[in-house]
Formats: structure tokens, sequence, C-alpha cells
């Protein structure tokens, strides 16, 4: 199918291809053992300028979009979904500074982060706020020209590796959702600590740590944008990365894909290559139709952002909340292809299958999703 | 420090097949690539550049597509490149082929250091790079696995050997033919990528090189390929079935005489 | 310049031409054979396959030299710390077949320090004369010295071919020669002969991976050089009776002199039994899977006392190191069995191996290349066939 891609977007896509072929695929098994940051492979991620991607190039980006961004992940997903992250991940950590930050914000962070020098994580669950993330407890104090930062953030994607933190902080408890402010805290600060490692499910080699502030100061120009927006600026960010994690999710469905058809093609059973019967036939079918239908809603949805739309809330929501479905239906299904070598651990699928469940659930569950999307129907219906 | 890289465009050999049924060379669908061993060259001399500073010329004789392969290399990091090409060149071999290469070498005008893969997996014969270097006549050191160290005057360099390597000391200007060994191609940058796709690279004829007629192509070769064949292909025997305690009981019985 | 046409009148649009061309330079329009001289490489294999007679290849015909003071068949002669490399006596064995069929003397050429005593063995693998060089200088090869020798040997006995092994040595060497001497280099032949009529030697190589053949000449010009691989041609058998002419040169000091200099010879510490000269390989793939994978194949190559081979993917992977690829970019073995597990058998590989005499080829996938050109074939899963064949022949050998 042909995406209409620009020239810049078929050779980005391209080389994200190239590098998760030749230099992902053959560590993706190692690096979900070990659970181990795949530097290496940022390192080379970072020579090949695919972090700046969506940065504006008087950052030092290459001045692209959301689906610039949605086009690297979703390539790397489809060798290694955890690694992918360390990409994907930067971007959500980023954002905050791209669509509020002040030029001379800009100006300290992007260019680090567009040469991939420096990774970026955005901190703003908690123990007690997940899906409830009015209810955050961290708070930012100010004090003079500093703000006090002090809370626990939990299961924070590359937090440890990153040297960018953007997080959401109260500075006014009795405002609630309307009280909370974006932060930008670079690592070393002193009373910034790390959790250790969580064991995961999936996406194993991606470094999930909770992040720790206790009196944590920085410079009260580390505050992005006024105090205040942090909720406004958190749901800013999501309706950009939302495109990415549904990009993900369709690069690891399409991962599975193409290894349940190759297996299919292959594996002999009554006589005849499996990809003869018809029940596999069709399975492979719906797994198709599925992932190119994600795709197509992702691409749309990132494009829409890239126009500068100014509600994309809606259509985030839907790319995200349909294109995870479609991974977790599609990589189970690729196991079921597989039979019994789909179970065993020493056979690829299974790991598509562990990663595919964390695209329904952060960055907004399916649940949150669904509540967001019908809150935005019933509004643009009134409004008719 | 003036570094050239002197690369090939081959046809991809893994993608090349004999037809079975007409046993000739399955061209269509094969595409053309950067000779692998070119690779490591490159390589290697875009970070002789890191080290050194200087600048990287890539050079190739071949038809005008081999214009595609010279934007590859710039996209890994040369900075200028340089497309001999002439129908007079058609017929070379390597005696042609380097002298040709040489030539164009003087017009490119000062360098360093001049660096080769070990050989290109179409003719497989080696013989270019120490032709270069012969037709120069400046020193040469085949089949580097390591620049250990390297100055405006002299390099010292780890030979590939047979038993292992010979370390060499060897002064400059020089010509290193390299292998696999040296180290990890990088993949194209996306700004590499951009700047390859709006370079220039340099055009010249046989007239350009002030080459002697006599010398190039198929009147400058002194070998020349009378017969080409598909080799007589082996054949397949048999196929051995059962189960495996069977198999292995069959097969060994099979090879003993040539295992004991 | 030569030039290439095709005769329209005679071309009826068979399309054999484009089938025949190794460089896709050939296509039709309107049911006349076209070439792109852009990819013409003068190659002549399409004047080869028209029926027709409809392409003619129009070379200058430059004067034809005479080059009757060319005689005799040479052999460089590969030493390392005094002792001369087998591929020598591989080359000894096929030059004398050459000579003979020339009628010419075959001659060793030996550069060396203290390597007297070793010139009187070429004698007994048939040389009829050793042209021995010996300097300090030589000890060990160096490009400089060991090219100037060659060419001044060279020109002042005017030899018509020589013949060299292609190692690291050998081709650096005669790369280097045959452009200061002007002489025709073929390299990696896998047949020689000769056309006595014409007194051309007479050089058949791969290319193209090895999928096609090509026999090459050099008409003009003398001598006709040529490298061999080891182990392709067999060794010259010895006759303690035979004697050679020893004849030593000298050369003034200037002509030993070398711009590079030898630091250090380093021997890698190699694996027991070495691949190149091993009569048995068992040797692992893809297929492998794995470091275990390779265990499985370690374990019955030391049980049939072979050595370890391994295809590029299981190097590639970090599984076993470089020095047992074999393949294009690795050896080329020439074993009597050849064992090989988990590879598929792609032309690069093939290319490394295809001689051995006996090859055994063991892989779940039925449609893989390597049985091709198997002498027996196994359709399975290696990590039960290898176990199983290592008892059984543990029981045979009695280890």
């Amino acid at each position: 199918m042909d995406y209409l891609l620009t020239e810049q977007q078929v050779m980005i896509r391209d080389l994200a291809r190239k590098i998760a072929e030749e230099k992902i695929r053959p560590v993706a098994a190692h690096y979900d053992e070990t659970e181990e940051f795949a530097w290496p492979i940022m390192k080379i991620l970072a020579d090949s300028d695919l972090f700046g991607v969506y940065l504006p190039e008087q950052y030092g980006g290459l001045g692209g979009g959301i689906l610039d961004m949605c086009l690297v992940t979703e390539e790397l997903s489809k060798a290694c979904g955890g690694i992918a992250l360390g990409y994907a991940g930067t971007g959500l950590g980023t954002l905050p500074i791209l669509l509020h930050g002040s030029d001379e914000q800009k100006k300290k962070y992007l260019p680090d982060i567009a040469a991939g020098k420096k990774l970026a994580a955005f901190c703003i669950t908690e123990a007690e706020a997940g899906s409830d993330a009015g209810s955050i407890k961290t708070t930012a104090r100010k004090e003079g020209d500093k703000y006090i930062l002090n809370g626990t953030k939990q299961w924070i994607t590359n937090a440890g590796e990153a040297e960018i933190y953007t997080v959401i902080a109260s500075t006014d408890k009795s405002k609630g959702v309307r009280g909370a402010s974006a932060f930008i805290v670079e690592k070393g600060t002193k009373g910034m600590e790390f959790g250790k490692k969580e064991k995961k499910l999936g996406i194993r080699a991606s470094a999930t740590r909770e992040v720790i502030f206790t009196d944590c100061e920085i410079p009260a120009a580390n505050l992005i944008s006024r105090e205040g927006m942090g909720f406004i600026i958190a749901m800013k960010t999501f309706d950009c990365s939302r495109p990415g994690v549904a990009a993900q999710a369709v690069g690891i469905a399409q991962g599975s894909l193409d290894h349940a058809l190759e297996y299919a093609r292959t594996r002999v059973q009554f006589g005849q290559s499996i990809s003869g019967f018809q029940a596999i036939q069709h399975m492979l079918a719906d797994m198709g139709t599925q992932v190119e239908a994600a795709r197509a809603l992702v691409y749309a949805t990132a494009r829409m952002v890239d126009s500068g739309a100014k509600s994309v809330a809606k259509e985030s929501a839907m790319a995200k909340l349909f294109a995870s479905d479609v991974a977790m239906k599609v990589t189970t299904d690729a196991v079921q292809i597989f039979g019994g070598y789909g179970y065993m651990r020493d056979y690829p699928v299974e790991k598509y299958m562990r990663d595919a469940k964390i695209t329904q659930i952060y960055e907004g569950t399916s649940q949150i999703q669904r509540n967001v999307i019908a809150a935005n129907m019933i509004k643009e219906s009134i409004k008719k | 420090m003036n570094i050239i890289v002197c690369i090939k465009q081959v046809p991809n050999t893994t993608d090349v097949r004999i037809d079975p049924v007409t046993n000739t060379l399955i061209r269509e669908g094969v595409e053309s690539v950067i000779n692998p061993f070119d690779a490591y060259a490159i390589e290697e001399a875009v970070r002789l550049k890191e080290r050194c500073g200087g600048k990287v010329t890539v050079l190739t004789m071949g038809p005008p597509q081999a214009e595609n392969a010279l934007r590859e290399a710039i996209s890994l990091g040369c900075d200028e490149a340089v497309l001999v090409s002439d129908r007079k060149f058609a017929g070379s071999d390597t005696w042609a082929t380097s002298y040709t290469l040489a030539a164009a070498i003087r017009k490119i005008g000062d360098f360093d250091v001049i660096l080769c893969g070990k050989q290109a997996s179409d003719g497989d014969t080696a013989q270019v790079g120490p032709g270069i270097s012969a037709h120069l006549d400046i020193p040469q050191v085949t089949y580097v696995k390591k620049i250990e160290e390297i100055s405006a005057e002299k390099a010292k360099v780890e030979r590939m050997t047979e038993e292992g390597y010979d370390v060499v000391e060897t002064p400059l200007p020089c010509l290193f033919t390299v292998v696999k060994e040296l180290n990890t191609p990088r993949m194209p940058s996306l700004k590499g990528m951009m700047r390859a796709k709006s370079a220039k690279p340099l055009k010249w004829t046989a007239e350009d090189i002030e080459a002697d007629p006599a010398a190039l192509g198929l009147d400058g070769s002194p070998t020349r390929v009378i017969k080409i064949f598909t080799p007589e292909a082996r054949k397949g025997g048999e196929m051995l079935k059962g189960d495996t305690a069977d198999i292995a009981a069959e097969l060994a019985e099979l090879l003993k005489d040539v295992v004991i | 310049m030569a030039s290439i046409t095709i005769l329209l009148d005679k071309c009826t649009g068979c399309t054999l031409c484009v089938k025949a061309c190794p460089f896709g330079a050939i296509h039709m329009a309107n049911k006349k054979a076209v070439i792109d001289m852009a990819k013409c490489t003068l190659c002549g294999a399409c004047v080869a396959a028209c029926k027709f007679t409809a392409i003619e290849i129009k070379k200058d015909a430059s004067p034809k030299k005479d080059l009757s003071a060319y005689k005799d068949v040479w052999v460089f002669c590969e030493q390392k710390k005094g002792v001369v490399q087998s591929i020598s006596f591989e080359l000894l064995g096929e030059g004398r077949k050459l000579a003979d069929k020339l009628g010419v003397h075959l001659c060793a050429v030996l550069l060396g320090s203290g390597m007297e005593a070793v010139a009187a063995e070429l004698g007994e693998r048939g040389a009829d004369k050793v042209y021995l060089v010996d300097h300090p200088a030589l000890k060990s090869y160096q490009d400089d010295p060991y090219t100037e020798v060659l060419v001044r040997l060279a020109e002042e006995y005017k030899p018509e071919a020589i013949l060299c092994g292609a190692t690291t040595i050998g081709r650096s060497l005669v790369s280097r020669v045959a452009i200061k001497i002007d002489a025709g280099l073929t390299a990696d032949c896998t047949e020689l002969d000769i056309d006595a009529k014409e007194r051309l030697l007479l050089q058949t190589r791969p290319a193209f991976g090895g999928n096609i053949m090509a026999t090459i000449i050099t008409p003009n010009h003398r001598p006709q050089m040529a490298t061999v691989r080891h182990k392709v041609m067999k060794e010259a058998a010895i006759d303690k009776t035979r004697k050679a002419e020893v004849i030593k040169k000298s050369y003034p000091e200037e002509v030993f002199s070398s711009r590079t200099r030898l630091l250090d010879i380093v021997e890698e510490i190699g694996e027991t039994v070495n691949l190149s000269e091993a009569d048995i390989i068992v040797s692992g793939g893809r297929g492998l899977g794995g470091k275990e994978g390779l265990a499985l194949v370690s374990e019955l190559a030391k049980v049939l006392g072979g050595a370890v081979g391994a295809s590029r993917s299981a190097v590639d992977a970090d599984w076993i190191p470089y020095s047992h690829q074999v393949g294009q970019t690795g050896k080329t073995v020439c074993p009597k069995l050849y064992i090989a597990c988990g590879i598929s058998g792609q032309i690069q590989h093939l290319i490394g191996m295809q001689s051995s005499k006996v090859i055994v080829a063991i892989n779940k996938d039925p449609d893989a290349p390597i049985f091709k050109v198997a002498t027996y074939g196994i359709v399975g899963d290696v990590f039960e066939i290898l176990p199983a064949l290592t008892r059984e022949f543990r029981r045979m050998l009695n280890k």
C-alpha cells in the first residue's frame, strides 16, 4: 500500500527499518532475557540522526513531525517493542518542552535530545495516581528562585537511563487538577533518586523505575509555561504521543504477523504447508486487515496532529485504542499459528504477545481512551 | 589528511542465481550494491578523517549508474565523489582498471592514504588495489586488519596472514587494502543521506584523466576472456530417509571408508 | 578501440544472447538485439551464444608481438620461516604438466635467507631449475624487495608463464609484479591448461561468486601470470632421484631496500586442527541456533578427528571465530568429507567447499540449496541427528 509519504519520510522509514533488521533483530532476544538497557542501539539511532526527526531544524532536528516519529517507532517495534521504547519514551519526555517550553528551554534541552546525546522521560504516574492522574501527590513548593520537589513517581519509562525528565507536580493542592505544573529536572540533581528496575511481563528491554524526589531543588526557570498548566501540558502531550504508542502497537503487530506468515509457509502438517488450510488463511487475513486498518488510522491521526489541528484528543485516543487492541489480538493469533512452538521462549512470537499488552495500558488505558473518545463525540454532537 | 577510497559497484552476489532450466545467470531483480569489502574501506576512511582531520574523496570507475554507489558512500560520511566513466573503459581487466584509477588519483591530486577493499565480490581477483599502488609507485600494505598508529609521515598497521598477523610500518603516502576484521561499518545517517541526495559527484572521462588510450579498456588489457560457461553443476546425491537411529546407522556405514 | 556490433540482417530476435550476457547488457527492441555499451564488458559470451553469428566483436588489431624469446614455466615458491609452503608443491605438480605440454623447463623461484638446502628439495618435486636469491632482507616477505627481485629475474630470464599461490603473500606480490612488467595476471585459477599451438596458458577461474566460469588468456603479453588457491591442484610427488640446477642470483644492495618495515610476526594460537589441511570437516551454520548447537558439531568433529568449520552466519553471530569460516569470504577447503549441519548452502558457502569429495548435508528445510550438491542428504533436526551420528561413529571408531 502506498502511504503517500514524502521523500524524506521514506528515507527515514527505510533507515529505521534497516537498523531494526540489521542491528536490533539479532539482539532482541538477548535484551529481553537480560533486561539490560540497549545503549549500543541508542548510539546507532543517535548517529543516524533518528532522534531528531520530529524536532525543529533550528534545534538540530530534521523538521519533521509526529508522523515521522511514528514511522521510526513502528519500524523499530517490528524488531523489538522494548528497545524501541528507549526512542519513543524519549519522544514522550521531550514533547512537553517542544509544545510548551520557552525559547530558552528549547535551546537548552532540544539540541542534545535531537543528537541522541541525552534521552528523556515523562513523569506523571504515581502509586495512587494512574488513570486518576489528577490525584498526583508529588508537590513542587516555590522558594525564592527555586522549586522544591517532593514525592515519588512510579513506572517511569527510561527512568535512570534518561538525562532529562519532564515532571508533573502539584504547585497548589487546593486547586486540584488546575494546581498541577510541569517541570524539567536533570538527572544528577541532588534529591533525585531512582528505584530498582521493575521486572515486567513484557518490553523487558525498557527500563522502568520509580523516580523519587526528596527536597529536590530545581531552578525556577525549569518551570514549563506557567503554574497551573501542568495538566493541560500533560493532556496535550498525550494527544501527540498516543499516535506514537499506536505506532509501537502497529509495529509489534506487524512483526508478529511477519513471523506467523513465514512459519505458516514452512510448517508442514498432514502432508502440506499449514498455509494451505483455510483456518490458518482466515486468521492471517483478519490479522493482515486489522494491522493495515490500524496503520491507516495511526498515519491519518499523525498527519492531523502535524497539520496543526486544534483538537486531536478524540482521534489520538481512537488510534491508540484501536491499534493496541489490534496488537493484542494479532500477537495472540500469531502465537496460536505457531502452535506449541509459539509457546516456547526459543521462538520469537511469545515475546511479541507479552510486549503487546502494555500498549493497552500505558499512556491511558483502553478504558480511559474510550472515556476520552465518548466525551469528545458527545461534545461535538452538542455543538451541532 | 587527504584520504581517497576506491569503491566498486557490483551485483549483489547473494541474489545472483543460476536458472536451473537454461543453466544461465538470472540477472533480473539483482540489485547493485557497494562491494562488501569496500564498505569497510569507506568506514575506515571516515574514521581516519574523524581521527586526524581532513577530507575523504570516494572514487569509482564504472558505468553511469555507479553514481548511486558514490551517493551511498557520501551518506556514510565521504566528502567528495568522483565517477570515472567512459565507453573507452569497456573490457578493462585489472591491469587497465588499476591504470585508469591511478590516473584519476593523479588528477585528484595530493593524497596521504588510499583505501581499497581487499577484493570485489564479482571479480574476486584482489589485484586492483596492489595494481594502483604499483602504477603510482607507492608503498602498500594489503589485508590491513588494524591501523594502530597513523601520522602525516607514517603508519603502523596489522596485516592479516594465514597464521595471525604481521605488524608493518609504512611511510605515507601509501595504499591499504582492508579486510572485514578492520571495523564495523556504520549505518548511514539521515543528514548524510540528505547530503548525498544533493551532492554533485565529479564526472571524468578518459580525456579528463589524461589517460593513454592504449592502456584503456579491452585494448589496454593484457588478459582476455575467451570463454564464459556455467560450471558443471555438482549433482545432488541420495536423500537418506527413516528415523533418526536408522539414518545415523546408514550414514555411518556409507562413510566407513572415508572415515577410517 | 575495440567494438561490438549486432549484425541486424542476421539477428532473428531469438534472445539467446540476452540470456547469455552475465552483465544484463542486452535487451530486445523491435525484435532485434540492442547492446547497452555502458554495461557491456566485451566478454564475448553473447558471441558464443548466438547461433546465427549475428554478433561481432572487433578488436584493434594490435601488432602481434614477437614473444618467442619467452620460455619456461616458473613457480614462485612461497616460504615462511624457512619452510616452503605446500601450495608451492601443488603448483610444481601442475607446473610440471604445463611445462611438459609446452616442451620447456619447469623452474622454481625461491627467495629467502639461508635457503640453499631447501632449494634442493624443489628439484625432488619436479623442478628442472631453481632460481635462488638469498639475502637477509628476504627472510620474511616484504613487498618492495620481493617485487624488485622477481621483476629483475623475470626481465632477465623471460619466463613465458609464472604461477604463484593465491595466498596473502602471493596475491600482494604478483599483483605488483604484473603491473611493473606489463604482464597479464589471472587470480584464483581452478584449472590451467595449454594451447600448445599458440603457446597459450588457458586460465579458468570462477566469477560472480562462482556462478559462472571464465577462461582467460594473455595473448600478447609475457609472462602469463596466474595464481592458484591452496588445495585446488595436486601436490607434486617426491622423487628423491631428481635433481635441479640451482642458479644463485645476487643483486646490488638497493634492490633489497624496503619502504615498509616488518616490525613483528604474530601467530595467533590456532585451533587444534588446521581447517585448510583437514581431511574431514564438520561444519555448522545458522540452523544450529547458537553456541550450544555448535558444541554438537565440535563433538562430532572430535570423534571423527576432523576440523570444525562454520558458515558466515555462524561467524557473524559470534558463535565461533572467523578462522573457522568456510566460503567466499572465508577459507576454501577440499576435504575428503564435509558434513554441513544447519547450513542452507548459499552460493557464497558452496564456493568454499563444493569440491569436497563427499558432502553430507543435514538441514530441516527440504528446499535448502545444499541438498543440490550433497552426496548424502538428510532432512531432519540437527539436534537429533548429530548426537545420533556421534554415537554411531564413536562405536565404529572405538572412541
